[in-house]
């Protein structure tokens, strides 16, 4: 049966798939603007008799996920960008201990406190990796509330599948907003591994070892991260995740991601519609791996990027395009939780156009 | 009638606080300790971390410090140790303090700093819309506690006593002797604190079943009275432990 449309709220979409995607441990802690998806799990974890911990900070609500995770636990926890940057020692551990974890990060306005407003200026945290050490976590930079739903369920085959923490990055705007998605059955994707590496009692088996502590010989973490970066390419290989539209012969190709490619839409739509010039789009899903590939292969000379941060994914579009003859790109930057209007972006096209 | 404006920052004033929220009580009660007890501009520096009362910092004309969540006592304390002449005072609540920054709670009154934390214990997280915090009493409905609150409250003056320190309680209805816990405070020369029960009517009250932050208050003047016994306050005791 066709499933209808249904109103919802971004944070309480995110809850909905998890719970559906089978998320059987939630830790979190309350930041705006994020607080409904904890309350959402606080009310849906206990109705489906499954644990949600109030953790005592993000620290903790990190490290209990690392605990679940290593049991055979699909956890997760969510917060917004200070709580987020608390959590990065702890995701270091996961992503060193390869464990499976989701992670959700509403963003808000930075650096410190900031303000409460959504904002894209994780961007660098989340797809560099975040806390110390050479490693990286699968990134889905969402853009509707229909989309927090798809890719939570997502991520935790993801995370399965790889053993390593995935993140949904959205922000306060995404979170908050209410919009229209069709729910649908949750459908795993096939052959996900079995978790034999999982501390669930030794009885009858070799115990199992969960560290990120490599001494011994002196190249063991050398090998260790070798290890790692073989899994990070096979993932490259493995995801490459976009939008794109008038991309192949569009005279100027607008990237963006989240809330911002939102207002860059409605740029295309007026420029298709009111203009002969053609102005295509390009909208990363993934973010880490970003869809350098696909963003390269395009023809077009003339990029504009547009950002609510003062332009950090810029730097991966940059690279994507690099040694590229007479390639020009070019920044909107709205940061501090504001938003890029129409206006701005369409007299920055014009301009370009020349 | 002692004022309370020498150093409230009149400019700013509406404060963003809910009408009838106990924040303002606390501000103006150390206001007037401050004023009889010579600590101004010269000597006094204010922090707090984050959360409603987090704010006080923003209102008053000294040297303030506005922190990280669950940070303003490690900070604090880095203030006091660099200038160990300065006053330093920590405003912040119940979950800033006892949940994300309890640990720094444990480690700085086992190093018996000189600073003054006043706790405003309103048992909620008000700034983030109602979530139970370390100080929620068990059973009540909360916007994580949906079917009440399974667990105890933290025994902050377990841990407060346990080093010998300071450990004084008040509410924002009895302003005189509050401002008399504060007065004593100052006359400890290491690690003191003081809970402020307080009211968070839209975050915690509303959900106990009253009306008003009025009522809130007037049940506090009905539920607290004097401790009794100089080794412990219990739970609906004023006063201080020393
Ligand atoms: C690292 C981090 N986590 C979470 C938050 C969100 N946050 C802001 S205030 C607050 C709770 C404040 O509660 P309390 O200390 O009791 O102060 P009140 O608002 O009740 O006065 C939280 C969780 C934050 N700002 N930073
Ligand atoms: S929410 Fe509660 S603590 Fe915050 S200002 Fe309002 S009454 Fe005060
Ligand atoms: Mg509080």
């Amino acid at each position: 049966m066709k499933q209808k449309k249904q109103l919802i709220k971004g944070n309480h979409a995110i809850g909905k798939a998890a719970i559906e995607a089978g998320c059987n441990f939630y830790a979190g802690y309350p930041i705006t603007p994020q607080n409904e998806l904890t309350e959402y799990m606080a009310k849906h974890m206990r109705l489906n008799k499954r644990p949600f911990v109030q953790a005592e900070s993000e620290v903790s609500a990190i490290n209990m996920v690392f605990g679940a995770g290593a049991g055979d636990a699909r956890a997760m926890t969510s917060s917004s960008s200070p709580g987020v940057s608390l959590k990065q020692e702890g995701i270091s551990y996961i992503a060193g201990a390869e464990l499976p974890c989701v992670i959700v990060n509403m963003v808000r306005g930075g650096p410190g406190l900031g303000n409460i407003a959504g904002a894209q200026s994780d961007y660098f945290q989340s797809t560099r990796g975040g806390g110390h050490g050479d490693y990286r976590l699968i990134v889905f930079g969402p853009n509707s509330v229909q989309e927090l739903y798809d890719f939570t369920m997502k991520a935790f085959d993801y995370a399965d599948k790889y053993r390593m923490p995935v993140m949904i990055l959205g922000d306060g705007y995404l979170g908050q907003m209410m919009e229209s998605y069709i729910p649908h059955k949750y459908e795993p994707i096939k052959n996900l591994p079995k978790k034999k590496w999982a501390l669930t009692g030794c009885k009858g088996r070799k115990k199992n070892i969960v560290k990120t502590l490599y001494l011994t010989p002196e190249n063991a973490l050398e090998e260790h991260n070798l290890k790692l970066n073989e899994k990070y390419k096979k993932i490259q290989k493995e995801i490459q995740m976009y939008e794109k539209a008038n991309a192949d012969d569009g005279e100027i190709i607008v990237v963006s991601y989240g809330t911002a490619s939102r207002v860059v839409k409605n740029v295309i739509e007026f420029f298709n519609k009111n203009s002969k010039k053609k102005i295509g789009m390009f909208r990363p899903i993934s973010l880490w791996p970003f869809p350098a590939t696909a963003l390269r292969n395009l023809k077009c000379k003339k990029f504009l990027v547009v950002e609510m941060s003062m332009g950090q994914m810029i730097e991966d579009v940059k690279l994507a395009l690099f040694g590229k003859k007479d390639v020009t790109v070019n920044l909107i930057k709205r940061p501090g939780g504001m938003i890029p209007t129409e206006d701005e972006i369409k007299d920055k096209i014009e301009k370009m156009i020349g | 009638m002692q004022g309370y404006l020498s150093l409230l920052k009149i400019k700013r004033l509406p404060t963003t606080w809910c009408p009838g929220c106990g924040n303002g009580l606390v501000i103006k009660a150390l206001i007037q300790v401050m004023e009889s007890n010579n600590l101004n501009k010269k000597n006094t520096v204010i922090v707090s971390g984050i959360g409603c009362v987090g704010r006080t910092t923003g209102y008053l004309k000294l040297d303030s410090i506005h922190t990280l969540h669950g940070r303003a006592i490690p900070v604090a304390e880095g203030i006091k140790t660099a200038n160990p002449k300065l006053n330093v005072f920590v405003v912040s609540g119940d979950g800033d303090l006892l949940a994300i920054g309890g640990n720094h709670l444990l480690h700085a009154s086992r190093r018996k700093t000189n600073i003054k934390v006043i706790c405003v214990n309103n048992r909620i997280y008000g700034m983030t819309g109602g979530q139970a915090s370390p100080a929620t009493p068990k059973k009540t409905v909360t916007t994580t506690t949906p079917k009440g609150n399974e667990f105890e409250e933290i025994n902050t003056q377990a841990i407060v006593t346990s080093n010998k320190n300071f450990f004084a309680r008040s509410t924002v209805f009895h302003l005189d002797h509050l401002k008399k816990m504060i007065k004593k405070s100052l006359e400890n020369k290491d690690f003191s604190f003081i809970e402020v029960i307080s009211n968070c009517y839209p975050g915690y009250g509303k959900k106990l079943g009253f009306t008003s932050n009025y009522e809130m208050l007037m049940d506090f003047k009905k539920k607290f009275e004097n401790q009794k016994n100089k080794s412990i306050l219990k739970k609906n005791e004023l006063g201080f432990l020393k």
